[in-house]
């Protein structure tokens, strides 16, 4: 199914979560937070949370600023 | 409560009275060594979408957290929503729930919008954040902020990243007598002598980025910018002489051959 993170469409498994989702893209989520279609998604329901075809996920991390 | 021995806000008490930015250095490892020179305990950091096309290398890698305390901003928003959204985000990420809000009104001049500013305040301090406000030099702004509680009031020196210096301290010292949480001047800072100018006033402290990352070298910059800090509010403690018009000898007439 197609998915849209950080802005670009992409296909990812049928049903797949927010942690898996993490595991595939080798991401630490201790050091990311994540969007689900506006929503914050916090870390402790990564597993339950579930992917729909079409979804806007919002990956994002620490980066250097002023 | 200005005497203080050490910058305290939030609950937080730090020894450092500089804190420094990490974006626009040439690479991490001299923003590493620039941040060690400073001497600061606390450092600005951004929240932004991962890059997936590519594996990069982690500013979190060159980071010690023992030693510095991350302060997440809202760099980019332009509305109160936007703002709070992003210190939840930077609170997900692990940061600790302070946040150097920014809300900015003009995309030339990045000055802050202050409605939004105010109210993005009252949100995120009812939710329990820190919350650090970049604000314009204005006294009853930084009024109306501490009253919604704010931390500390970060007035702007001149436009970020312009290097101007202080281009108003008498509104910078009017703010000192309004308010009673720490001042911390953020952006403008050009030179040491800046740096100076505003701890000279009895600020609080100073936040800096492009000063220190976009010297040429920003190693000995930084450094620079700790001896100014250190030294503006050794002055400021040890007061000032009054200025004057007309000379006053430093050296007397007495036993002077007639």
């Amino acid at each position: 199914m197609e998915i849209r993170l950080n802005g670009k469409v992409r296909e990812v498994a049928e049903g797949i979560s927010i942690r898996r989702l993490l595991d595939e893209l080798e991401l630490h989520p201790m050091r990311v937070a994540v969007q689900r279609n506006q929503d914050i998604i916090k870390r402790d329901r990564y597993e339950e949370v579930v992917l729909q075809p079409g979804d806007t996920v919002e990956i994002l991390t620490i980066m250097a600023g002023g | 409560m200005r005497d203080s021995a050490t910058l305290k806000f939030g609950g937080k008490e730090f020894h450092s009275r500089l804190i420094v930015g990490t974006g626009k250095y040439p690479d991490y490892p001299t923003m590493q060594k620039a941040l060690e020179a400073s001497g600061t305990e606390i450092v600005t950091v951004a929240v932004r979408r991962v890059n997936l096309d590519r594996k990069q290398e982690s500013l979190l890698d060159y980071i010690d957290l023992k030693r510095y305390t991350l302060l997440p901003n809202t760099a980019g928003c332009y509305t109160a929503e936007d703002a709070c959204k992003y210190a939840r985000l930077a609170r997900e990420v692990g940061m600790p729930e302070m946040v150097k809000l920014e809300v900015i009104g003009d995309q030339r001049t990045l000055f802050p919008d202050n409605e939004e500013l105010l109210k993005a305040t009252r949100t995120l301090v009812k939710e329990g954040f820190i919350v650090l406000p970049y604000v314009n030099d204005d006294p009853v702004m930084a009024k109306k902020l501490e009253d919604a509680g704010a931390a500390a009031v970060m007035p702007l020196g001149a436009p970020i990243g312009s290097g101007l210096g202080l281009r108003n301290p008498h509104n910078i010292m009017i703010i000192l007598q309004t308010v009673q949480v720490p001042v911390i001047v953020d952006a403008g800072v050009g030179t040491a002598s800046d740096a100076a100018v505003a701890m000279e006033l009895g600020c609080d402290g100073v936040l800096m980025n492009t000063a220190i990352a976009g010297a040429k070298d920003p190693v000995m910059m930084a450094d620079a910018m700790r001896k100014a800090v250190e030294a503006g509010r050794q002055a400021y403690l040890a007061g000032r002489i009054p200025k004057k018009a007309y000379a006053s000898a430093s050296t007397t007439m007495e036993g002077m051959i007639e």
